[in-house]
This record gives C-alpha cells, structure tokens and sequence, in this order.
C-alpha cells in the first residue's frame, strides 16, 4: 500500500445554519480505492468538493497528494482528476477538440498523437472528430477519463461513476479503476447505491448526518453485509 | 509562453463553438441593423439631426450591442456545464480572462465595423478621412468596456437575474469610457486633428489600464468556487 | 467604546448644529437656505471617506480573507449610500431656491449621482448571492473598480461639462471663505466623521453578531 494521498481531518462544512459536514476523519492511500456510500444529501459531493479544491472547508484540515487543499490549491489540482455531474466537455467540439483545449488549459503540452494514442485508450478512437453532442454518457465520460490519460493524475475522486452506464461501460470502466489503482493512485468514490463501486473497493466509508459512521475493509464483507451495515448505520442517524 | 498558449486556446475554444453554433455574431449583426432603425424611427427621419447626433448614437449602438455579447461570454460554459472544469484547471486563471477579453474584442469590433458601415450606407456619411481616428478610438472604447464587462459577467454568471444585474454593475462604471469615447467621436468627425482630444484619449488609455490590470489580478478570485 | 463614540457623536452634532445656524452669519444673497451647506458639503467628504475605507477593505479581504475586513466593507458601503443620498437630497433642496431647478447637470452633482447608482449596485450585488463568501469576494472587486473608477469619472465628468459649456454654476458661497463660516463647516465634518464612525461601528457589531448567530 502507498503512502497517504487524501487525509481529511475534522473537517466540517456549513452553509449559513445549515451543517452538510461535521467533524469527517478520512485517509485514503496509494494503490487503493475507497467507496464512500451515503443517502443523497449527506454530504458525499460536498466532500468531493472540498477535496477537489471547488470549495472551502468551514473548519479542519484536507490534504491531496501532500498539499494544502486551502492553502495550496494549484499544486493540489495538478494531481487531481474529478469526474461528477458535470460533464466537462464542450458538445460543438469533437472529442479531440475538447481534449486538445483541456490539455491546453491545463498548460500540458499537446501533441495530436498522444490525443489520438489517449482516445484509443478509453476506445473513442473512432468518434475522435465526432461532435461530443452525439455521444451517450458513457462516452461522455470516457472522454473526461480520457484527458486523465495525458495529465495523469495521482488521485482520482468519482460521483456516481457507474450511473447511467451501460454494461460494457461499466465494465470497462471498473478495469480503467483497477488499471489505476495498480499504477500506484488513490480513488474515491462516492455512491448512494450498491453497484460495481464495491467491485473495486478495498475499504468502504458510510458517511452519515455529516460524519464517516463507519469506515471498514472491504474484503470480509459480502454483498449483504454490506447492505446491513448501511441500513443500520444510516437509520441510526435519522 | 505557456501563459499566452493557454490565453489562445481559450480563443480558439471559443471562435470554433461560435462558428459551429452561430449564434452569437448572426444575431448581433441583425441587432445592429434593427438599432438602427429604432434610432431613426425613435429620433425622426430629419438627416440633419441623426448627423448631429451621431457620435451619441453610434455609441448608445455599441454599448448596447456590447452589452449583449458581453452578457454571454460564459454561456458555452453554463450551458456545457464546464465551470467547475475551468475552475479545476491548474495554471494562472489569468490567462482565461485574456482570452475571453480577446474572444468579445473581436467579436465587439466586427459588429462595430458593421454599425459604422450601416450608419454610412444609411445617412450617406462620408468618414474617410476620421476612419484611423475613429478605429483609435473605438478601440481605446472598447477595450474599456471588455475588460470589466469580461471580469462582470463572470461575476454574474452565477447569480439569479444575471441579466439584470450585469448591466446594472457595468453602465455607471462606464460612464467614463462613454462621455471620453463620445467626446472623442465627435471632435474627430468634426474633423478636428487627434491633438485636440488629446486628454480625452489619455483617459481611455488610463481607464483600459486601471481596468485591465484589476481584472486580471482578480478574475481568480471571481472563478474560485 | 460605542457609548463613548455615541455621546462624542452627538456633542459634534450639536457643535455642529448650533455653529451652522447660530453662529455663522446669515448668507448675503441666498438667506438661511445657505446654511444647508453645512449638511451638504460635510455629507459628501463623509460619503468619499466611506468608498475611501470600502476600497481599502476589499483589498485587505482579497489579499488575508479576513472576514471582518468584509463586514467593514459592507457596512461602510451601506453607510455611504447613506450619506451620499444625503448629499443628493440636500444638494437639490438647496438648488431649487437658489439655481431655480431641482438638478442641473452640474460637474459636482453627475459626479455624486454616478458615484450612487454604483454603489447602490455595489449592495445590490451583496442582496443577490447568498453564499456569504462568495459575496464577499465578488463585492471586494466590484469595491476595489467603483474606487479605483471614481478618478475617472471625477476628470471625464468635468471636462463634459466645461470644455465646451459656459463655466458651470459656481457653488454659491464658495468664492471667499470668511473665517467664521470655515470654523462652521470644520465642525461640521468633524461631527459627520464622527457620526460615520458611529454608524459604521453599530453596522459592523450587528453584522458580526448575524454572522455569529448563524454559524
């Protein structure tokens, strides 16, 4: 197992009155993956925010790949690659297009090879000069995973990968995870529902009324036992 | 180098989407053409007057159309979802507001062009000789009005009633570059050498310099979440 | 200390009040209306010195984040607004009698009228985004090019109106300052200063508790 490459501590985060988290202790290491399960509203893609430097802790410390995420966000983005709701492409564009402009930005340089060499990675090789307003939302979200290709990231963070994903999607996206998980990178995922997101977890957190309820390895639980411990752990809190 | 790659891309993001969509500059032309026509119903057809009032309007022309394009210098992030994806990027935020500044100047300009050559064929103007004077200085007016229109409309970009508020928080703050632009306009129309506007460029310049210096030491703090 | 502010507050205003209308003489041509100057001119210096602190606050927030740095910028602006209605109000009322007309487009008055519209935007921007932090920072830029423009708009608006126009009604009563009526209207900025710190301490206490109580 690698070094630690998330550690949250005592980090809460309140909206005017509104308390989404309260006091969340989290470490995630190299080589590893955590499925982070929870009702909707629970603060799961709060959490991913912060830890993607979207957002701002109200109180505690969050740390991503050894820096700051309040005090050193830049560093912390350069090894981070978050994939959420949004769909981060730019539909008028083709998928090299969109991959070339993200590079870019990114102050990476571009080569229109290595673009191609990472489409054919994520098997959009041959939609690389379709409009992305064409594709389903499994291309969709290879592309997004194709520009982690080229700016390789140490940590991954994913809400809901596996929502609205056909099966070979899924599957492929599972082996993409533990591809990544072997070359040494962290992963979090965030889930309100028992799915591949188990498959590829070595450790699983419930997180609950703001707080981790529950943080486990993964490998002696069975599917079943997995549903219990939320069931409990999540009727506790309301 | 890096800096200014990262300010083209964004350039070159943003010209290809207009040109696949062809939304933007198609309607600004056509809001052009109908400014000039509620100018000429809303002031009478007398050719004497609308002359007269010509560096007015031409102005009230482009403010009012800039106002438009820069209302929408964010939208294809809105409407793709791609602001958190900006935001994430590493790298000098910096460099997303020059060229988003770069993108609306071009725009601004082209639809400018267009109203100048509309007012011509319709007033039977005759501008040769002020044309480098009047490039000059809508240049100088333009940038001014960009560069904080650029940094205001990502500010707004989140709020409820953008539309409302944007022009709301630009107008008074460019009230400078309009009465220095106007004056301008008029003295070189009249024909008189661009010496005689002399204070009223080195404003404009000042006002562009002041504005884009704010707007690139804070565009971060606007993107940040 | 806000006790201590309040009662020094009100003694400037009383100074204030008895040296404007009691001893300072009664104007040659205009009669007593003269005597709104000591509102109207203090008022305006109050509400400069208000956009003054809101810039350098927005500064202070962008550069530490500190959020009472925020709350002294909202609560100077909002203070300012205030004054600079003030300056407006009483402007007119003393226009009416003496110029004949309620607004003239006067260099002095455009520049006070443009400064209102932008900072009521100012609060209007702060009205419309609920996330405390981000509002902060959106007002600090705004803060930082309404100052940063005020230069602007003081020159631009000043040469509109007398490069080409006859010069522009001279404020009346301005010409010679016999030593009387400087006294009065020393006092009076003395006491508007004070009465702005005063409200700019109670508004920035009463945000600091909204803030606290929501936390």
């Amino acid at each position: 197992m690698g070094n630690s490459l998330i550690q949250v501590t005592g980090l809460s985060k309140a909206f005017g009155m509104h308390r989404v988290l309260d006091g969340v202790e989290l470490e995630v290491h190299g080589g590893s993956a955590v499925a982070l399960l929870g009702p909707n509203g629970a603060g799961k893609t709060c959490l991913l925010r912060i830890l993607a430097t979207l957002s701002r802790p109200s109180r505690g410390s969050v740390t991503v790949a050894g820096h700051d995420c309040v005090r050193e966000p830049e560093r912390v983005r350069r090894s981070v690659g978050l994939v959420a709701h949004g769909a981060y492409v730019y539909e008028d564009l083709s998928a090299i297009e969109n991959l070339r402009f993200w590079t870019t930005l990114a102050g990476l340089p571009w080569r229109a090879d290595a673009g191609h060499r990472a489409l054919v990675d994520v098997e959009l090789e041959r939609f690389a000069t379709e409009r992305v307003r064409t594709f389903s939302a499994g291309m969709k979200r290879r592309l997004a995973l194709a520009r982690f290709v080229l700016a390789r990231p140490t940590v991954l963070l994913l809400d809901e990968p596996f929502a609205g994903l056909d099966q070979r999607a899924k599957k492929w996206l599972e082996e993409y995870l533990e591809a990544f998980k072997a070359g040494g990178g962290a992963i979090l995922m965030a889930t309100h529902s028992f799915g591949r997101e188990l498959r590829v977890a070595d450790r699983i957190a419930i997180l609950t009324a703001g707080r981790i309820a529950l943080d486990t390895a993964r490998a002696a639980l069975s599917h079943d036992d997995v549903q219990r411990l939320y069931a409990l752990h999540t009727e506790e809190a309301s | 180098m890096t800096f200014a790659r990262r300010a083209f891309i964004v350039v070159w993001k943003d010209l290809l989407v207009e040109r696949r969509s062809k939304e933007t500059l198609n309607a600004l032309l056509f809001f052009s053409l109908l400014l000039l026509f509620l100018f000429q119903f809303a002031l009478g057809s007398d050719r004497e007057r609308l002359t007269s009032a010509l560096p007015g309007l031409l102005w009230l022309g482009f403010i009012l159309s800039g106002l438009l394009a820069l209302g929408r210098t964010f939208i294809a992030e809105r409407e793709n979802d791609c602001w958190d994806a900006l935001l994430l990027t590493p790298g000098d935020k910096s460099a997303i507001y020059l060229g988003k500044l770069a993108g609306n100047l071009l725009l601004m300009l082209a639809v400018e062009a267009i109203l100048v050559g509309l007012f011509v064929v319709f007033l039977n103007l005759d501008i040769a000789r002020a044309l480098p004077g009047l490039a000059l200085v809508a240049g100088l007016g333009t940038l001014g009005l960009a560069s904080v229109g650029t940094l205001f409309a990502a500010m707004t970009a989140h709020v409820r009633a953008r539309e409302l508020l944007f022009p709301v928080l630009l107008l008074p703050i460019q009230i400078p570059v309009l009465l220095g632009a106007v004056k301008a306009t008029e003295a070189i129309l009249l024909g008189e050498p661009l010496g005689a506007v002399a204070h009223w460029l080195k404003l404009l310049t000042a006002a562009d310099v002041i504005y884009l210096t704010v707007g690139v030491l804070t565009f971060d703090a606007i993107l940040e979440g | 200390m806000s006790r201590l502010l309040g009662w020094l507050t009100a003694a400037g205003l009383v100074a204030g009040i008895v040296m404007g209308f009691g001893v300072a003489p009664r104007e040659v041509t205009q009669g007593n209306v003269q005597r709104i100057m000591y509102l109207h001119v203090p008022s305006v210096w109050v509400a400069y010195l208000a956009f003054t602190v809101v810039f350098v606050a927005s500064i202070v927030y962008l550069a530490r984040r500190a959020e009472a740095a925020d709350r002294i910028a909202h609560a100077s602006a909002e203070v300012g607004v205030l004054f600079t209605a003030v300056t407006i109000a009483s402007g007119s009322i003393w226009g009416k009698p003496t110029w004949g007309t309620w607004w003239t487009w006067d260099a002095r008055l455009t520049s006070v009228a443009i400064l209102f519209v932008m900072y009521l935007g100012y609060l209007l921007l702060r009205g419309m985004i609920e996330d405390r932090e981000r509002a902060a920072r959106y007002s600090a830029v705004l803060g930082i090019i309404a100052a940063l423009d005020l230069p602007l708009i003081h020159f631009s608006v000043y040469w509109w109106r007398t490069l080409h126009q006859p010069p522009s009604i001279v404020k009346p009563g301005a010409a010679t300052m016999p030593s009387v009526i400087l006294a009065a209207l020393l006092v009076n900025f003395a006491a508007f200063t004070l009465l702005y710190a005063y409200f700019l301490h109670t508004r920035v206490r009463l945000l600091r508790r909204e803030q606290e109580a929501m936390a």
